[in-house]
C-alpha cells in the first residue's frame, strides 16, 4: 500500500484547470455552508440547551428571512449553473482543424485508429499542444470513454457516433477508464493515454507499422464491397456520387435536407433505405452484419477525403437554404456548382485518393 | 393531561392494537394500518440486513486493488443486489410504509387509512416482489446493476434479469397502493378542524412523496415491462441492433428513478420536521415554507431526470435545460435546512437520541445536497459522472439523510409504537457510532471520485487503495452502529420503561392517544382547534364527548 | 363534518369502520379510483410516448405495419366497446334507481360485449400468428421479414411483398431492397402493437373479473340508491379501459392509412 497517496487528479489537458477551478469554487461553497449549518446547530444545541426555568422563545417565522435564504442560494446556484454551462459548451464544441482519431469500444476493450492507419488497443498515443477529437462508437453495449487527467468523459453508444475532444498539455501516461457499467469485465476495460511531445509523437507515428492511411484502408474496403459499382461520378450511376458529399447538406427524396456527416454516412451504409438522396432509387442493400465498425470508420474517412473541399461539418456548413434556393435536383450537380464557385478552397494535393474517372469539377 | 401523567408513573393501557388479537392469522390478515406498519417494519429490516451484507462484502472486496476476494461476476452481482435491495426494498418503503403507515391516519385523526384491504394488499405485493428478487438472487444472482441499462441487460447478460425486473415491478405496485391510500386519506379523512394548514409536516411530506409514487412508479413499471419483453422475445425496443434506441431506456428509467429519490428523502425530511420542533420546544420556523417546499420538490423532481444523462449523448440544449432545472430543485431543499436550523434558535433543546439523529441528518443532508450542485454543474459533471463522487453524493443523501431520518423517527415514535422506552445511553452511543462510521465510509469516496475512480469497478489502480481502505474501515464501524439498535430495541420490548401517552411532551394527535394506540386509534375522534407545533402554549386538543 | 356523522346512513351494513358516513366513504372511494386511473394513465402514457417516438423514427415501417392489421375488425371492436360502455353506464343508473334485475342483466350484457371484444382480439392475434407477424423469434413461426413463413405469397402476410404491392400503396419508388428493409422495421411496430393491445386486453380481463364479482353482489341485492359505490367504481374503471382503446384504435389502425388511399 502506498502511504504517500494523492488526493487530487493530475491536470493534463487544457480543460483540466477550468474544471478544477469550478470544483474548488464548489468545494469552498460546500465547506462554507456545511460549516455554517454545523456550527449553528451545535452552537444552538449548547447555548439553548434545556435548563430548568428557561422557556423556549416562540418565533413563528419570518418572510424576510425566507426570501433571503431562497434568493441567496438561487443566486449562487445560477453562478454555478452559468459557470458549468460555459465549460460544458466549450467541451461540446468541436475544435477547428483537430487531429481526428476514431475509437471503437467493445466488451471489453478499446480500439483506436489514427488517420495515418496506425491502430492501437487499450492505448492511445496523442501529442501535446494539439486539439484531438476522438470520434467514438460501440460495437455492443454502452461504454464510456473517461480520461480523468483530461476531465473528459463521453458515453459511447452502439447506434451512433459521439465525440469528445481535448488538448493534452503534459507528456505522461494517464488512465483511460470505461465508466459506464458494461458487463463482467467492466473494470478490465481500462487502458492508458500516452501523451507525447509533438516530436516524440511524430517518431512514434513513423515507427508504427501502418498498412496505409485510414483513408486508403477505406478505399480498399470501398472497392472490396463493390460500392464503386453504383457510387460513380458519371451521370448514369445508380447511386449518388460521393465526391464532395462529406459535410454538405443533402436533399432527400422526401424533400428533407440532412447534413452528410459521419452519422449520416454510417446510417446510409447500415440502413440505406432510411434517408435516400433525392433523385435516386432506394436500391442499396443493407450492409448491417457485413461491414464492421472499423471498416465503416475507414470508409467514412475515405469519403471525407473524396471531398474536393475539406469541409468541417459543423464549422463550415452551407445552410440548407442554399439548397432550397437552388433548383438543382441532383446533389452531384449541386456540388459541382458550389465547387466551381469556390475553386480556391480545394484540399491540399496528395491527400486525395485517385479519382477513378479523373473527372474534376 | 400531560402535566398529570408526567408525575404519575405511566402504565400500559389494558387494550391496544398489539394485544387486541393474537395468533398468526390476526397479523397476516390484519387490516389495521398499525399492524401492517409492523409487518413492513420486519420485512424492510430483513431486506436492509441483506442489502447491508452485500455492502459489507463489497467494501471487504475493495480492500485490495486487484480484485482478490471475489470473481468479477460475483462482484457485479453483489453491487446489483445491494442496489436493488436497498433502493426498491428498503429506501422507498422505509419511512412511508413503516412510519407513514403507522402515523399518517393517527396524525390526521382518523381510524384507519381509506382502504385498509388495499393497504394489506400492498404489503403482500411487496413481499411477492421481494420473493422474486430473492429468487433471482439465490438462483445465481443478477449482474445488471440496479439501473438495468439497455442493451446490456436486455441482450447481453446471461443472468435472471427478467425475474428481478418482475420483482421490482410488483414492488412498484405496492408503493403505488401506499401512495394512493395516503393521498385519499389526507384529502378525505382528516378529523374535524384538521385543516390543510394544520397538517403535521410529516403528513405533508408523505403526501408529496405519494404524488411521486402514483405518478412515477407506473412509468418504471412499463419501462421494465418493455425491457423484459425485449429480453424475453428478442424484439428491438432498446437494442440498436434491431432498430431500438438505448437512450430512450435511460429517459424512461430516470423519469421514475430520479423522482424516486424524492420518494426516499421527502418522508425523511418530514421526520426531521417533527423531531426538531419537539426537542427544541418550539414551533417550526416558517411552517408553510417547509410544507410547500415538499410539494415543490415533488413537482420539480419530475422535470430534472436527464441530469443523469449529461454524458449519455443528449443534445447540448437539453443538457442546459435539465441542468438549470436541477438547480431549481435544490432551492426548496436549502429552504428546509435553513428553517430547521432557525427552529433551534432560542429553543429549549434536549439532546435526546432522536434529536441527535435529526442534527446528524441536517449536517449530512447539507453535504449531500451541496455535492448535488457539483453534479448538476454541466462542465464538472462530465468529469465526476459515474465515479465514486456520485456514490458518495447519493449515500450522503440516502444513508446520511434517509437512513438517519428513519432511525431518528423510529426512536422518536418507538414509545408510541410499542408503549415502551428504548434505553437512552446505548441509543446515543449507536447514533454517535453511526455518524462517525458513516463519514469515514463515504467521505473518502468524494476524493476517490474526483481522482477519477469509476463506480462498479471490481479492481482499481493501486493509488486509490488508501482511500478505499479508509472507506472499508468506516463501513465496519457503520455496521456496528446499525446493528446496535436491533439489540436494544428488542431488549426494550420487555424491559423498557413504560412510556405513557406522551413521553416527549410533544404536540400532535398521535401523542394524544395511548401508547400503543387502541386498534381504532382514538377512543373519541378528536376535534382539532390548534395550529400544529403549538409548543409553549396550551397545546391540548379538545376531545369530543 | 361531525354533524354529518349522525345521519340516517350511519349504520348502513356497507359502511366500513374507518369512515364516518356513507358520503365520506363514497367520496373517498371515488376519489381513490380517480387517483388509481391517474396511475394507469401514466403507465399507458409511457407506452404511448415510446410508440410515438418510434413512429416518428420509422414512419414508413409504421405505415406498413398499420396497413397490415384489419381496420374493419378494429372498428367493429370499437363499436363493441362503446356499446359496453353504454350498458355499463346504464348499470350505474339502474343501481342508483334500485333496479336489481336490470342491473344484473346490464352487467351480463357488458360482460358479453367485453368477451366479444376479447374474442375479436384473439382472432386478430391469430391472424398475426398465421401471417408470421409475431415479433421476435421466440414464439410464433419467426417474424416473416427475418425469414419466418418463407413463402413469398402475399396471402401469408409477407410484409415486404405487401409494401411493394402497387395496388395497396401506389408508391412506385419502393424497390425490393427498400421494401425488405422497411419490412424488418415493422417488427418494432408489431412489438408495440402487441405490447399496447396486450396491456389493454389484460385490463379488459381484470375488468371482466370485476364485473363478474359485481354481478354476484348485484344479484344478492346489495346495491341500491343508498349504496352503489362499487358499481360506480367498476363503471369508472370500465370507461377508462374503453377510453384507452379509443386512443389505441386510431393510433394503431387508422392514422397512417390515408397515405395509401391514392
Amino acid at each position: 500500500m502506498q502511504l504517500n497517496f494523492p488526493i487530487f487528479p493530475e491536470q493534463a489537458s487544457s480543460m483540466a484547470g477550468q474544471v478544477d477551478a469550478l470544483y474548488l469554487f464548489l468545494v469552498l461553497i460546500t465547506t462554507f455552508f456545511s460549516l455554517l449549518i454545523a456550527i449553528l446547530i451545535l452552537y444552538f444545541a449548547i447555548k439553548y440547551r434545556r435548563t430548568p426555568g428557561r422557556q423556549a422563545e416562540q418565533i413563528h417565522g419570518s418572510t424576510l428571512l425566507e426570501i433571503v435564504w431562497t434568493v441567496i442560494p438561487l443566486g449562487i446556484s445560477m453562478v454555478i449553473f452559468v459557470w458549468g454551462a460555459v465549460i460544458y459548451y466549450h467541451m461540446e464544441r468541436p475544435p477547428a482543424n483537430p487531429l481526428e482519431i476514431y475509437g471503437v469500444g467493445k466488451q471489453w476493450m478499446w480500439k483506436f485508429q489514427h488517420p495515418g492507419g496506425q491502430r492501437e488497443i487499450n492505448t492511445l498515443h496523442v501529442p501535446t499542444g494539439r486539439d484531438v477529437k476522438v470520434t467514438l462508437i460501440s460495437q455492443d453495449v454502452i461504454h464510456s470513454f473517461f480520461v480523468p487527467a483530461f476531465r473528459v468523459k463521453q458515453d459511447v453508444l452502439p447506434n451512433r457516433y459521439v465525440f469528445t475532444w481535448f488538448k493534452a498539455t503534459q507528456p505522461g501516461t494517464y488512465h483511460l477508464f470505461c465508466s459506464q457499467y458494461c458487463g463482467t469485465k467492466h473494470s478490465g476495460m481500462v487502458g492508458q493515454v500516452v501523451v507525447m511531445t509533438p516530436e516524440d509523437y511524430a517518431s512514434w507515428l513513423a515507427s508504427g507499422k501502418a498498412e496505409g492511411s485510414l483513408a486508403s484502408l477505406g478505399e480498399k474496403a470501398f472497392q472490396q464491397y463493390g460500392c464503386t459499382t453504383c457510387h460513380r461520378p458519371d451521370s448514369g450511376a445508380r447511386g449518388p456520387n460521393l465526391e464532395g458529399v462529406y459535410g454538405r447538406p443533402i436533399r432527400l427524396t422526401d424533400n428533407r435536407v440532412v447534413l452528410a456527416d459521419d452519422n449520416y454516412i454510417r446510417e446510409s451504409i447500415l440502413e440505406p433505405n432510411a434517408k435516400v438522396v433525392s433523385g435516386f432509387q432506394s436500391i442499396m442493400p443493407t450492409f448491417r452484419g457485413v461491414v464492421s465498425e472499423d471498416e465503416i470508420i475507414a470508409i467514412t474517412e475515405y469519403i471525407k477525403h473524396l471531398s474536393p473541399q475539406q469541409a468541417n461539418p459543423l464549422n463550415n456548413r452551407s445552410t440548407p437554404t442554399e439548397i432550397r434556393d437552388s433548383e438543382v435536383p441532383n446533389i452531384q450537380q449541386q456540388n459541382k456548382q458550389q465547387n466551381q464557385q469556390q475553386p480556391a478552397q480545394q484540399t491540399p494535393q496528395g491527400k486525395r485518393p485517385a479519382n477513378p474517372s479523373g473527372k474534376k469539377p | 393531561m400531560s402535566t398529570a401523567t408526567a408525575i404519575v408513573k405511566p402504565v400500559m393501557p389494558e387494550r391496544h392494537f398489539l394485544n387486541d388479537n393474537y395468533g398468526i392469522r390476526s397479523w397476516l390478515l390484519t387490516k389495521d394500518h398499525k399492524r401492517i406498519a409492523i409487518l413492513y417494519l420486519f420485512s424492510i429490516t430483513f431486506f436492509f440486513l441483506i442489502g447491508g451484507v452485500f455492502a459489507s462484502l463489497i467494501r471487504l472486496h475493495l480492500l485490495t486493488p486487484n480484485g482478490e476476494l471475489f470473481e468479477a461476476d460475483t462482484y457485479n452481482k453483489l453491487f446489483t443486489m445491494h442496489g436493488v435491495n436497498m433502493v426498491f426494498f428498503f429506501l422507498i418503503p422505509s419511512v412511508p410504509a413503516v412510519l407513514g403507515n403507522f402515523l399518517v391516519p393517527i396524525m390526521v385523526g382518523t381510524k384507519d387509512l381509506a382502504f385498509p384491504k388495499i393497504n394489506l394488499l400492498s404489503w403482500y405485493l411487496y413481499m411477492a416482489g421481494g420473493t422474486f428478487s430473492m429468487a433471482a438472487m439465490v438462483s445465481g444472482g443478477v449482474d445488471s446493476g440496479w439501473t438495468f441499462y439497455a442493451p446490456l441487460s436486455s441482450g447481453y447478460l446471461k443472468t435472471h434479469v427478467i425475474m428481478l425486473a418482475v420483482g421490482v415491478i410488483i414492488a412498484g405496485f405496492s408503493s403505488i397502493f401506499t401512495g394512493l391510500n395516503f393521498i385519499v386519506t389526507v384529502h378525505r379523512m382528516r378529523a374535524p378542524g384538521m385543516t390543510w394548514g394544520r397538517l403535521p409536516l410529516f403528513v405533508w411530506s408523505n403526501y408529496a412523496a405519494s404524488l411521486i409514487m402514483i405518478l412515477g412508479t407506473p412509468v418504471i413499471a412499463i419501462t421494465l415491462i418493455l425491457l423484459a419483453l425485449e429480453r424475453g422475445f428478442h424484439i428491438g425496443i432498446f437494442d440498436p441492433k434491431l432498430g431500438g434506441d438505448p437512450v430512450l431506456f435511460q429517459h424512461m428509467f430516470w423519469f421514475y428513478s430520479h423522482p424516486a429519490v424524492y420518494i426516499m428523502i421527502l418522508p425523511g425530511m418530514g421526520v426531521i420536521s417533527e423531531i426538531v420542533p419537539c426537542f427544541s420546544r418550539k414551533r417550526v420556523f416558517g411552517y408553510s415554507f417547509v410544507a410547500f417546499s415538499s410539494v415543490a420538490i415533488a413537482v420539480f423532481g419530475f422535470v430534472v431526470w436527464a441530469h443523469h444523462m449529461f454524458v449519455a449523448g443528449i443534445s447540448v440544449y437539453s443538457a442546459l435545460v435539465f441542468s438549470l432545472l436541477s438547480y431549481a430543485v435544490a432551492i426548496p431543499s436549502a429552504v428546509k435546512v435553513f428553517n430547521w436550523t432557525a427552529t433551534m434558535y432560542k429553543g429549549s433543546i434536549e439532546m435526546s437520541t432522536p434529536m441527535l439523529y435529526a442534527m446528524a441528518f441536517i449536517g449530512l443532508f447539507t453535504i449531500g445536497g451541496l455535492t448535488g450542485l457539483f453534479l448538476a454543474a454541466l462542465g464538472l459533471d462530465i468529469h465526476i459522472h459515474d465515479t465514486y463522487f456520485v456514490i458518495a453524493h447519493f449515500h450522503y443523501v440516502m444513508v446520511g439523510g434517509m437512513v438517519t431520518a428513519y432511525l431518528g423517527g423510529l426512536h422518536f415514535w418507538w414509545p408510541k409504537i410499542t408503549g415502551r422506552m428504548y434505553p437512552e445511553a446505548p441509543a446515543k452511543l449507536a447514533a454517535l457510532i453511526t455518524f462517525i462510521g458513516f463519514n469515514l465510509t463515504f467521505f473518502p469516496q468524494f476524493i476517490l471520485g474526483y481522482m477519477g475512480m469509476p463506480r462498479r469497478y471490481w479492481a482499481y489502480p493501486p493509488e486509490f487503495q488508501v482511500l478505499n481502505v479508509l472507506s472499508s474501515a468506516g463501513a465496519s464501524v457503520l455496521a456496528v452502529g446499525f446493528l446496535l439498535p436491533l439489540l436494544y430495541f428488542a431488549w426494550s420490548l420487555k424491559y423498557g420503561e413504560v412510556a405513557g401517552n406522551n413521553p416527549w411532551q410533544a404536540t400532535g394527535l398521535e401523542w394524544e392517544t395511548s401508547s400503543p394506540p387502541p386498534t381504532h386509534n382514538f377512543h373519541e375522534i378528536p376535534i382539532v382547534t390548534k395550529d400544529p407545533y403549538a409548543y409553549g402554549e396550551d397545546a391540548e386538543v379538545t376531545v369530543v364527548h | 363534518m361531525s354533524t354529518s356523522q349522525t345521519t340516517t346512513t350511519d349504520h348502513h351494513p356497507a359502511l366500513a369502520h374507518q369512515f364516518d358516513s356513507m358520503e365520506q366513504q363514497q367520496e373517498a372511494s371515488t376519489f381513490g379510483m380517480w387517483v388509481f386511473l391517474l396511475t394507469e394513465l401514466m403507465m399507458f402514457g409511457g407506452l404511448f410516448t415510446a410508440y410515438l417516438i418510434y413512429r416518428l423514427k420509422y414512419y414508413p415501417a409504421f405505415v406498413a405495419g398499420s396497413t397490415s392489421i384489419s381496420v374493419s375488425w378494429g372498428f367493429a371492436n370499437t363499436l363493441v366497446l362503446i356499446a359496453s360502455s353504454f350498458t355499463m353506464a346504464m348499470t350505474v343508473w339502474a343501481a342508483q334507481n334500485g333496479k336489481r334485475k336490470t342491473q344484473v342483466w346490464l352487467l351480463l350484457a357488458t360482460m358479453v360485449l367485453g368477451t366479444a371484444f376479447l374474442g375479436v382480439k384473439a382472432k386478430e392475434y391469430y391472424d398475426k400468428w398465421d401471417e408470421c407477424h409475431i415479433p421476435g423469434h421466440v414464439i410464433g413461426k419467426g417474424f416473416n421479414a427475418w425469414g419466418g413463413c418463407s413463402a413469398t405469397d402475399k396471402s401469408l402476410g409477407n410484409i415486404a411483398e405487401e409494401i411493394r404491392d402497387p395496388k395497396a400503396h401506389g408508391n412506385p419508388n419502393v424497390t425490393e431492397v427498400s421494401a425488405e428493409q422497411t419490412a424488418k422495421r415493422t417488427e418494432i411496430f408489431f412489438s408495440f402493437y402487441f405490447a399496447m393491445t396486450g396491456l389493454h386486453a389484460f385490463h379488459m380481463v381484470i375488468g371482466l373479473g370485476l364485473l363478474a364479482w359485481l354481478t354476484l353482489r348485484a344479484r344478492s341485492g346489495e346495491f341500491g340508491p343508498a349504496y352503489y359505490t362499487p358499481i360506480e367504481l367498476g363503471g369508472l374503471y370500465w370507461h377508462f379501459v374503453d377510453i384507452v382503446w379509443i386512443f389505441l384504435f386510431p393510433l394503431l389502425y387508422l392514422i397512417s392509412r390515408h397515405q395509401h388511399g391514392v
